[in-house]
């Protein structure tokens, strides 16, 4: 990684009005999905969690290829990097997040929904 | 208006009463000060609407000192309080001591910390690069006045309504609607969110500028270990600050809207609050004193005359730090009933971080081994930041057991530890970098007498403030209290006021130190650039350094770039050339303006004046993306006549 002054986002291809359109259409799709998941009904919690689980990932892939223009063919290694970093700290922060709430759940609800007092004990 | 009326005014207790007389008393005198003297025009032309990297810092750290001043009144009220209040009421309401232990620690961390080390950095890492300026100055000029309409609330609460009574952290559901449902709450959730965007801006800037605006030749292992320091505390706070934002934004959601991502009642959960605010809140301590660490080597390094040692350990430590401060959050909430295996799990790692951290200790110390060295102010910050440093670290080792912690959370014990990090590792080092580059912002140094006054003050009396703290803590006292009837715990608490009061002379050194050094100006001036014999590129231009920092990009081959240029004679410069900077800006202001009265608005459900003011910021916005970019244009000429009246 050596000093430049060009910018880290300059990439060979200049971006397109096609490209942010095309990344404009897909994003608003793959936020209907979900929003209409939750709001027709009808699927299991379960399953509805699924979909806007995986309609946010993809989403986040769109965004990063149609409005930051980052891929793996152009992009200066630094993006990359910053990239890496990013999804190891998204990974720390929900996995992190998943397993305290889920553990406090399953220690201090033991009786969710029928009774949502918590035991005095510890 | 709102909720807005009458009854808002602090007329409920004197004491409050006399808090919001000294807040407009002092801002009124300040302006009248500035209309006397006739300086409207000039502060408007010359600090409010400028974009240069070194008047926008300098314009931090005076926001810093002024909150500093604010959050220390803070400590010394709470102080005398509890020396007073055994057995009695003492002079404080609870309603209010409640106000003031909020208020003090979210002063100290977003109000005084932040824009400290911000400031630095803002004026200090482009010096040390070798750069004309950050890489988005207009930005920059945003992210301070967001920081200041944050500040502008938080003053504001003391004269109308009330400040939250909820602590800094502010934990549902006692913050929520229905336990705190006045103003407080929303005063502290809106001055601290406007402030963490400008702050997250702040992160963005500095990252990209230290990617990209580099001096030619200097590679990521030739930044001085400031720059390296600054960028990973840049990088945690691009990634943490959202969290902060968020979290906030949901609590506003709660209690303005009726919404219930924190109230148990309707399917939310409490915890995640305290899960989401740590996972911001533990990178934030690393954000706050990694910048120190920056400063503290450079300082070790120039007052030993040797290169630092193990530089290459230390950008690695720094790094570690940066990455497992992710790793940690929970130890913050240990007992709130996670099972063994996740706190064990968040223990060790907490235990760990302690590792990269000690390496940083032996290589400071290491520097110091055989060097020559000079016992200045800043060096005498650095040493005491040490001794002190080490005592909190291994009380916070011993707080990372979590059997240890379930015995000592929440007492006096864990308020002397998280004191005895942040006021070494940050403070410290912010007055060490304030002293060390004084003379590059001014042209003149400070005065070493009052310094070393100011040190040896602050040094004891942080002993006395905060060592009867960690014996409270074992014998049971809890934190916040507002009176006790445990006659044994007087003499202690005695003891720390009269610690805080050795701290207020600290802080009356300081500004005894400003007004002699100001007013020997000429004596202490720094006609060379280099009043310490440096070693790296921020000394390599004049003090102060031109609105250009450099008449030609310095050419870096070395890690303590200028020391090197002063071994070796260089060759003459190439001609001058013209030089672009960009122009001053009335938008940044504007928009710090429209934040600060949209925050407002929020606050007392004056739903008008929000709309309206929330338009003009994107009005303005829009207007300023259209404008483009204006830039000034300084001549060769003019270039070759500031230089030439450096020698």
């Amino acid at each position: 990684m050596s000093a430049s002054h060009t910018s880290p986002t300059a990439n060979p291809q200049s971006p397109t009005y096609t490209g942010y359109l095309t990344g404009y259409v897909l994003a608003a799709v793959l936020s209907v999905i979900p929003f209409g998941a939750v709001m027709l009904g009808g699927l299991s919690t379960h399953a509805v969690m699924v979909i806007i689980g995986l309609t946010a990932l993809i989403q986040a892939a769109v965004q990063l290829k149609y409005f930051l223009h980052i891929d793996f063919k152009h992009s200066p290694k630094e993006n990359l990097f910053a990239l890496a970093f990013a999804v190891v700290l998204v990974v720390l922060m929900i996995g992190g997040s998943l397993w305290i709430v889920s553990d406090l759940n399953a220690r201090m609800m033991p009786a969710m929904g029928a009774n949502m007092e918590m035991p005095q004990e510890l | 208006m709102g909720r807005l009326n009458w009854d808002a005014l602090p007329f409920y207790s004197w004491v409050a009463f006399t808090g919001a007389l000294v807040t407009v008393g002092g801002g009124l005198l300040v302006v009248a000060l500035i209309l006397y003297k006739g300086w409207t025009r000039k502060l408007w032309t010359d600090w409010l609407t400028t974009v240069d990297h070194k008047k926008i810092g300098i314009m931090y750290i005076v926001l810093a000192m002024v909150m500093l001043l604010r959050g220390f009144i803070d400590a010394l009220m709470m102080r005398a309080q509890q020396a007073i209040a055994m057995g009695n009421e003492g002079y404080l309401p609870p309603e209010h001591f409640d106000q003031i232990f909020s208020s003090h620690g979210t002063i100290m961390i977003f109000f005084m910390a932040m824009p400290f080390l911000t400031g630095l950095i803002n004026y200090v890492m482009p010096l040390q690069i070798g750069a004309r300026d950050v890489a988005f100055p207009f930005l920059n000029a945003v992210s301070f006045f967001m920081t200041a309409a944050g500040a502008v609330l938080m003053l504001l609460s003391l004269v109308i309504g009330v400040f939250s009574t909820a602590g800094w952290t502010g934990y549902p559901p006692y913050s929520g609607a229905q336990y705190s449902p006045g103003v407080g709450v929303d005063y502290w959730i809106w001055s601290v969110m406007i402030s963490g965007i400008g702050t997250t801006l702040s992160g963005v800037n500095f990252v990209t500028t230290i990617m990209t605006q580099r001096a030619p030749g200097m590679r990521l292992m030739q930044m001085p270990m400031f720059v390296w320091t600054a960028l990973c505390s840049s990088i945690l706070m691009v990634f943490a600050f959202p969290a902060l934002t968020v979290v906030t934004m949901m609590l506003a959601l709660d209690r303005t809207f009726g919404f219930h991502f924190f109230t148990n009642a309707a399917g939310g959960n409490q915890m995640q609050y305290a899960n989401l605010f740590w996972m911001w809140g533990h990178p934030e301590v690393y954000i706050l004193i990694l910048p120190a660490f920056g400063v503290f080597s450079e300082v070790v390094s120039v007052f030993s005359s040797k290169r630092l040692f193990g530089y290459v350990s230390m950008v690695w430590a720094t790094m570690a730090i940066a990455v497992l401060s992710f790793t940690v959050w929970l130890h913050h909430f240990f007992t709130m009933g996670s099972s063994a295996n996740v706190n064990a799990a968040f223990g060790i790692a907490t235990m760990i971080i302690a590792i990269p951290t000690g390496v940083k200790v032996f290589d400071w110390l290491f520097t110091m081994y055989r060097g020559r060295i000079r016992i200045t102010s800043p060096m005498l910050w650095t040493m005491g930041f040490m001794v002190t440093f080490g005592i909190g670290g291994m009380t916070g080792v011993l707080l990372a057991i979590p059997a240890a912690d379930y015995v000592m959370h929440n007492t006096t014990f864990l308020v002397a530890h998280f004191h005895n990090m942040l006021v070494p590792g940050a403070l410290f080092g912010f007055f060490a970098g304030y002293m060390y580059w004084f003379p590059k912002a001014f042209g003149f140094q400070l005065s070493e007498v009052w310094g070393k006054r100011a040190f040896w003050f602050w040094f004891t009396g942080f002993y006395c403030a905060f060592m009867p703290l960690y014996a409270l803590g074992f014998m049971g006292m809890s934190r916040r209290m507002e009176h006790y009837d445990v006659a044994t715990w007087q003499p202690y608490l005695i003891f720390a006021c009269f610690g805080a009061v050795l701290v207020l002379l600290g802080i009356i050194c300081l500004g005894i130190q400003l007004w002699v050094s100001v007013r020997d100006r000429v004596a202490l001036a720094d006609t060379t650039g280099d009043p310490w014999d440096g070693r790296t590129l921020e000394w390599a231009t004049s003090s102060p350094p031109p609105e250009y920092n450099f008449a030609h990009i310095p050419d870096v081959s070395d890690l303590d770039a200028f020391y090197e240029m002063k071994q070796t004679a260089r060759t003459a410069p190439a001609p001058y050339e013209d030089i672009h900077l960009p122009a001053s800006s009335v938008y940044a202001p504007l928009m710090g303006v429209a934040a600060a009265i949209f925050g407002f608005a929020v606050i007392w459900w004056i739903w008008w004046l929000a709309a309206l003011s929330l338009a003009a910021l994107v009005a303005l916005t829009i207007a300023r993306n259209v404008t483009g970019e204006p830039h000034v244009t300084i001549h060769a000429a003019e270039v070759a006549k500031i230089e030439g009246a450096r020698t």
